[in-house]
């Protein structure tokens, strides 16, 4: 609708003044105040909020949404949306712990072929959304039904445990000071960083963000929209299956129930971190952010002692502010 | 580009205003708790499978009750949904950082929550099952619950007197494929039934996730497929309901036979109106309140709880039969949760 008319605020003008006035007009900033405000203030209410453990903890409690929130952000910014990412990962999860539990193939191999597969249903979504083509919700709206069906058929619905080391490998720890940080965390913080310089600084980041603003200008400059939709698709299907070896190594088996609310979770972090989901709009960074709010509330608040059920209320206020600043800041544009 | 500077200021703003909603509701929790914020009393978490389930629901309240006669603060989780193993392990790992002495849990995946245990556990929490056991049961210090293989057994013998030598065919409307508390009562039944898996008599087994509309739905479906249907064994209650629902609209209500366990108290009263003939009744609160002392002895200096304690069964049915002893329902409304 105004899209056209939109300059995209993730990527300001090149003659852009200064330095700090770029960084403050960062749609990232709102988010990040966000965060550290939850901080500063969980800080003050509990006494255990405020230790290396307790964001180690954090990180890990965050890097299974935040990692299928980074394919859902790439999705996002091509104004599609991704509901079978919980799915895909649990049946990634499950093909590899049960290829390597049952010493079908090596653990490596059985991991590859997990990546494999999980990259295999992204293209398969974006095969659907280009080819046909229909409608991304709707796309993966079935592949959610279909994936959920065929993780608990090929599983016999039954939690896959006694995993080769080499599969946990990632929830393993290595030491910072006094901070046990997991090997999982790691590789997490590496993918956001890797996905934040793709988008901002690679001509398919830049492809990217063109798409999501409007195809029909995309595809007028020359970018070969179907492919680049195809390719976003089953690069996101590929960060879903790292996701799958991250769950794994982090509870230790494979489960079948693995990912139920984790698509909406994942957006919910996309959200929380001020990408648009009008597409065109936002950065995975901010996506970090937006999973580390929720995990950061839900931390806390479990440390002051409240009650659970807060955290959902919180989250659904929380995505709902965000949604009216992203409405309030286009309408200003107009 | 001063209207993202304020989108920044305005999304901070909401911040402030979320936290201090979370502030209320932290004193409303603490306050409730009865813990009072004092910094030297025992911590207990208690991560039950949803929020929402009665059954939960009661046992929060035991739990609750407990903590605070016995001067400890409780802190309460709960999973996304039924399975939810990932948000039973994040609550598990942010209430050791919270320091509590013991973690009172209702497994969602009896084998997948053994890891996140075992770590609690090294940590010098003490872990007591709730309710349904781990896998192996050993990946926790002790297990309060019932025993669900004797309160299906209970409804079996039941059912089996009250047939009194009629010929029996019977629709087994089940848990889910692959939970314990499901496959154990299904088990009892046959046994106090005094039949075995794959016996004739069993002429129909469906899965209803224990949900009352999945229960009509099986229900439904079970009676196309043998019309003459007339005993139904039911995982729980809201199954029974939603059976009977489907009965009704046969015609068939009247002369067939529905039990089923738990003894909540929706479903004791809907012995009253004669929809369920029996059920076995478990005892949620007793579990949460012998839990929390457990803790508390614990941190006191005592010793760890261990082993098996069985939270009791107990038959409910006001058309008793010769040979099954039971309460009446009556009892069964003074005893029920939910």
């Amino acid at each position: 609708m105004t899209a056209t008319m939109t300059p995209a605020p993730a990527r300001p003008p090149v003659s852009e003044p200064s330095a700090l006035r770029r960084v403050l007009t960062t749609p990232t900033v709102g988010p990040l105040v966000a965060l550290l405000l939850a901080c500063a203030f969980f800080s003050f209410n509990s006494d255990q909020f405020l230790t290396g453990g307790n964001f180690s903890l954090i990180i890990q409690q965050v890097m299974v949404v935040g990692t299928l929130a980074i394919g859902q952000t790439l999705i996002i910014l091509t104004a599609g949306i991704d509901l079978s990412n919980g799915a895909i990962m649990a049946f990634g999860g499950i093909l590899m712990a049960k290829l390597a539990a049952d010493g079908v193939v090596p653990p490596l191999v059985a991991v590859l072929l997990g990546l494999l597969v999980c990259a295999g249903f992204g293209a398969l979504n974006g095969l659907l959304v280009t080819t046909i083509p229909l409608p991304p919700f709707i796309v993966t709206l079935g592949m959610l039904n279909i994936v959920f069906a065929l993780t608990h058929i090929y599983s016999q619905d039954q939690t896959v445990t006694g995993l080769p080391d080499q599969m946990t490998f990632l929830g393993e720890t290595f030491r910072i000071g006094d901070t046990n940080v997991t090997y999982g965390s790691v590789v997490t913080i590496g993918l956001f960083l890797l996905f934040a310089y793709l988008l901002s600084q690679t001509a398919w980041g830049k492809h990217v963000y063109a798409l999501g603003n409007s195809p029909e200008v995309a595809r007028l400059t020359g970018i070969r929209t179907n492919r680049l939709t195809l390719g976003v698709y089953a690069v996101a299907g590929l960060v879903y299956g790292i996701a799958a070896l991250l769950l794994v190594s982090r509870t230790g088996v494979g489960d079948p129930q693995a990912g139920q609310t984790d698509n909406l979770d994942s957006i919910t972090a996309v959200v929380l971190g001020g990408t648009s989901l009008f597409g065109g709009r936002g950065t995975v960074i901010g996506t970090l952010i937006g999973a580390l709010i929720v995990g950061v509330f839900r931390n806390g608040l479990q440390l002051m002692g409240v009650a659970s059920i807060y955290q959902t209320l919180i989250t659904g206020v929380l995505v709902i502010l965000a949604v009216t600043v992203d409405q309030l800041s286009r309408r200003r544009n107009r | 580009m001063s209207r993202s500077l304020r989108s920044g200021a305005l999304a901070a703003g909401v911040a402030v205003a979320v936290i201090t909603l979370a502030a209320c509701g932290g004193e409303d929790t603490a306050s409730s708790g009865g813990g009072g914020g004092g910094t030297s009393a025992v911590k207990v978490g208690l991560i039950t499978k949803t929020e929402t389930n009665p059954f939960f629901v009661k046992m929060k309240e035991g739990a609750a009750s407990a903590a605070k006669a016995n001067g400890a603060e409780l802190m309460t989780a709960a999973g996304k949904f039924d399975g939810d193993n990932a948000g039973q392990i994040t609550a598990i790992e942010n209430m050791v950082a919270a320091g509590v002495k013991g973690i009172l849990i209702t497994p969602s995946d009896s084998k997948a929550i053994v890891p996140a245990l075992e770590k609690a556990r090294s940590a010098g929490v003490m872990v007591i099952a709730l309710d349904s056991p781990t896998e192996p049961q050993s990946a926790t210090d002790a297990l309060f619950a019932t025993d669900n293989f004797k309160a299906g057994e209970l409804i079996g013998q039941y059912a089996k007197a009250a047939m009194a030598g009629k010929p029996a065919k019977i629709a087994t409307l089940d848990l889910a494929p692959g939970v314990a508390v499901g496959k154990l009562r299904h088990d009892g039944f046959l046994k106090g039934f005094g039949i075995a898996e794959g016996d004739p008599a069993v002429v129909c087994s469906q899965d209803t996730q224990g949900d009352q509309s999945k229960g009509q739905t099986a229900m439904e479906n079970c009676l196309q497929k043998a019309p003459d249907i007339n005993v139904v064994y039911t995982i729980n209650e809201p199954a029974a309901l939603g059976a009977h629902t489907a009965l009704k609209a046969r015609g068939r209500d009247k002369d067939v036979l529905v039990v089923s366990v738990d003894g909540g108290c929706t479903g004791v009263k809907a012995m009253r109106s004669g929809q369920i003939a029996a059920t076995s009744q478990q005892y949620p609160l007793k579990m949460a309140e012998d839990g929390v002392k457990a803790v508390v002895t614990y941190a006191k200096g005592g010793s760890k709880a261990s082993g098996y304690t069985d939270t009791g069964v107990t038959l409910i049915t006001d058309k008793p039969v010769t040979g099954v002893e039971s309460k009446d329902v009556a009892f069964g409304l003074q005893n029920c949760w939910g």
